[in-house]
């Protein structure tokens, strides 16, 4: 018995979201009374393996076989499927990211797990097990039972914070039994942004709407951003306008983001766009329009012209950091 | 070679929702359905593909899993352009099933390429692609955001977190796509429209699959606390609040 976290890596590199991971993991085990086991795959260091262990897993399983260097769905499948089965794990947590949702739901069927996707809160019980997510694109919430014997959590991102707490982890390196006929997954090329803060990871994300006017006023916003440590994003007409990239689209059909901050400038807030940044803890919103229903999801707003606004905000901020 | 295309059919995304039966079941009154926003997208760029005599894709089908109400949508996407469509006469209450549902279909009828959204807009549950991969052993390819194919052979570019990646896999495959896969959703013609009327939607019936999860209840959202409104002349003060009241920043 025993709750199993996977933890991606980033070139070789844990980040807050494995925090939160394993912290999460360690509360269900001492819910469930068991202990946290993390899973690492791939090329990462004994000293940063062990940071796993200050967030509460008592064990960590780390795999580097060169197979597993590339993520191939059935590979990575076969691989935690049978860690999972030798550590007896009853409940498997992976990210509600990329790479979880190409895992979990195989992992679902391999195990016959039932599945809690996207939960972004600990189980409301344990006997019966039942898991709170998100339905109707945040529109809804659903306390959702799952009837089998192993079972599956995949966490939102930012939706747990990472406790610290000292704790001693063992780290076993283990081989799985993978032949290279099992990879089907060729990568023939890669592109990373680097340096780049990423949206998903952003805890206060500053996003501009048509409201902005025009591509060429996003300099004060930009601003701001970096001043606050921020991500940038925007909605979706200003990405299909390509005054943006469209990496920065949240809403429904983009990113779902969840910063501690949102600060929505010149973004009407149609359901679309806030079914992408509902789960926020605070909403900002600055628009001109005061029947705007942004300002129902937000919980501070400016009714103003964001050209206006924003360099006074940029000001107040660089104000208040002089201090 | 033949793309499948896995629809679901989902309350129009600007649905006010509501639920009956002591917040057990979503209320559907006068709530208008619709293909689910990434499945269409998928249905688009299949048909791009197929409009491609390069690509080598010769078909285009739907599949569906539902009662016989959801008909309208899977006419809808033969409108837009599927050839044909197969619709399973079940009512799932899971990923689970759909994916069980699905994958028997293509047991008994094997596709090359099949294409899933990335989630429903009603249980936003991003499971049943992947799912269905698991069931028929086929590899599988997330976050799909490009999607070529020439001469029958695919290149696929998938999202990875802060960039992209440029991967193949043997045929058949699932890809669950989700945004940039298609520009914009293609629009029914009234061509399409007519057309339509004349596709065969096949009906087969379901296997038994026993659910893995039982829902209890739905909750609708809290109420969020009444917008505090800062004076648009002093902006100064929104900075203090987010430091002093909310403490984000």
């Amino acid at each position: 018995m025993s709750v199993l976290v996977f933890t991606e890596n980033w070139d070789g590199n844990f980040k807050k979201l494995s925090f939160e991971l394993v912290s999460y993991a360690a509360k269900v085990a001492e819910m469930t009374g068991t202990t946290a086991t993390a899973l690492s795959i791939g090329q990462v260091s004994d000293d940063e393996l062990k940071k796993l262990g200050n967030y509460g897993a008592k064990k960590i399983i780390s795999l580097k076989s060169d197979l597993l260097k590339n993520l191939d769905s059935q590979a990575y499948t076969a691989a935690i499927a049978e860690i999972a089965q030798n550590e007896g794990a009853k409940i498997i947590v992976l990210a509600n990211n990329n790479m979880g949702k190409s895992i979990a739901p195989r992992l679902s069927v391999r195990l016959k797990a039932a599945i809690g996707s996207g939960t972004n809160k600990l189980p409301l019980s344990t006997d019966p097990f039942v898991v709170y997510r998100k339905v109707y694109s945040g529109n809804a919430f659903a306390h959702l039972k799952l009837n089998t014997e192993i079972k599956i959590l995949t966490l939102m991102q930012n939706s747990f914070d990472p406790v610290e707490t000292a704790n001693e982890a063992s780290i076993e390196n283990r081989e799985v039994s993978i032949d290279g006929a099992m990879v089907k997954t060729q990568v023939k090329d890669v592109q990373k942004q680097t340096g780049k803060l990423l949206l998903t990871d952003a805890e206060i994300v500053v996003s501009g709407g048509r409201g902005m006017k025009s591509p060429d006023n996003w300099g004060p916003l930009v601003e701001l951003a970096d001043l606050l440590g921020a991500a940038t994003a925007c909605s979706r007409p200003v990405s299909d306008e390509g005054w943006r990239p469209h990496e920065e689209h949240t809403g429904q059909t983009g990113k779902i983001v969840a910063p501690n901050l949102y600060i929505a400038v010149g973004i009407s807030g149609a359901t679309q766009h806030l079914a992408g940044v509902s789960a926020s803890k605070y909403i900002v919103a600055i628009n001109s329009d005061k029947d705007a229903p942004i300002f129902e999801a937000a919980q501070y707003g400016i009714v103003g012209d964001a050209a206006k606004i924003l360099p006074q905000l940029v000001n107040a901020v660089k104000e208040v950091k002089a201090k | 070679m033949k793309i499948l295309v896995c629809i679901s059919n989902v309350p129009d995304t600007t649905t006010k929702v509501k639920f009956t039966d002591n917040n057990t079941k979503f209320d559907s009154t006068g709530v208008q359905w619709v293909i689910n926003p990434w499945d269409e997208l998928a249905l688009t760029r299949a048909l791009e593909l197929k409009d491609n005599p390069a690509s080598g894709v010769k078909g285009v089908t739907v599949a569906h899993v539902g009662p016989a109400t959801s008909e309208p949508t899977i006419r809808k996407a033969l409108a837009i352009g599927a050839d044909d469509a197969i619709r399973v006469n079940f009512e799932p209450t899971e990923a689970y099933q759909v994916a069980a549902q699905l994958a028997e279909v293509i047991k008994n009828e094997p596709f090359d390429i099949i294409l899933c959204g990335i989630e429903s807009s009603d249980y936003n549950g991003s499971t049943v692609g992947s799912m269905l991969a698991e069931f028929l052993n086929a590899p599988s390819v997330s976050a799909v955001s490009g999607l070529n194919v020439e001469n029958g052979e695919a290149t696929i570019t998938r999202d990875i977190d802060g960039g992209k990646e440029t991967v193949s896999v043997p045929k058949p495959f699932v890809a669950i796509v989700q945004k940039g896969i298609a520009k914009e959703p293609r629009i029914a013609a009234m061509r399409g429209i007519m057309q339509a009327r004349t596709k065969q939607i096949k009906v087969v019936e379901p296997v038994s699959v026993s659910p893995l999860t039982e829902l209890i209840e739905f909750e609708p959202p809290k109420p969020r606390a009444k917008c505090i409104f800062v004076d648009a002349e002093n902006p100064k003060q929104l900075i203090e609040l987010l430091q002093n009241e909310a403490k984000v920043i």
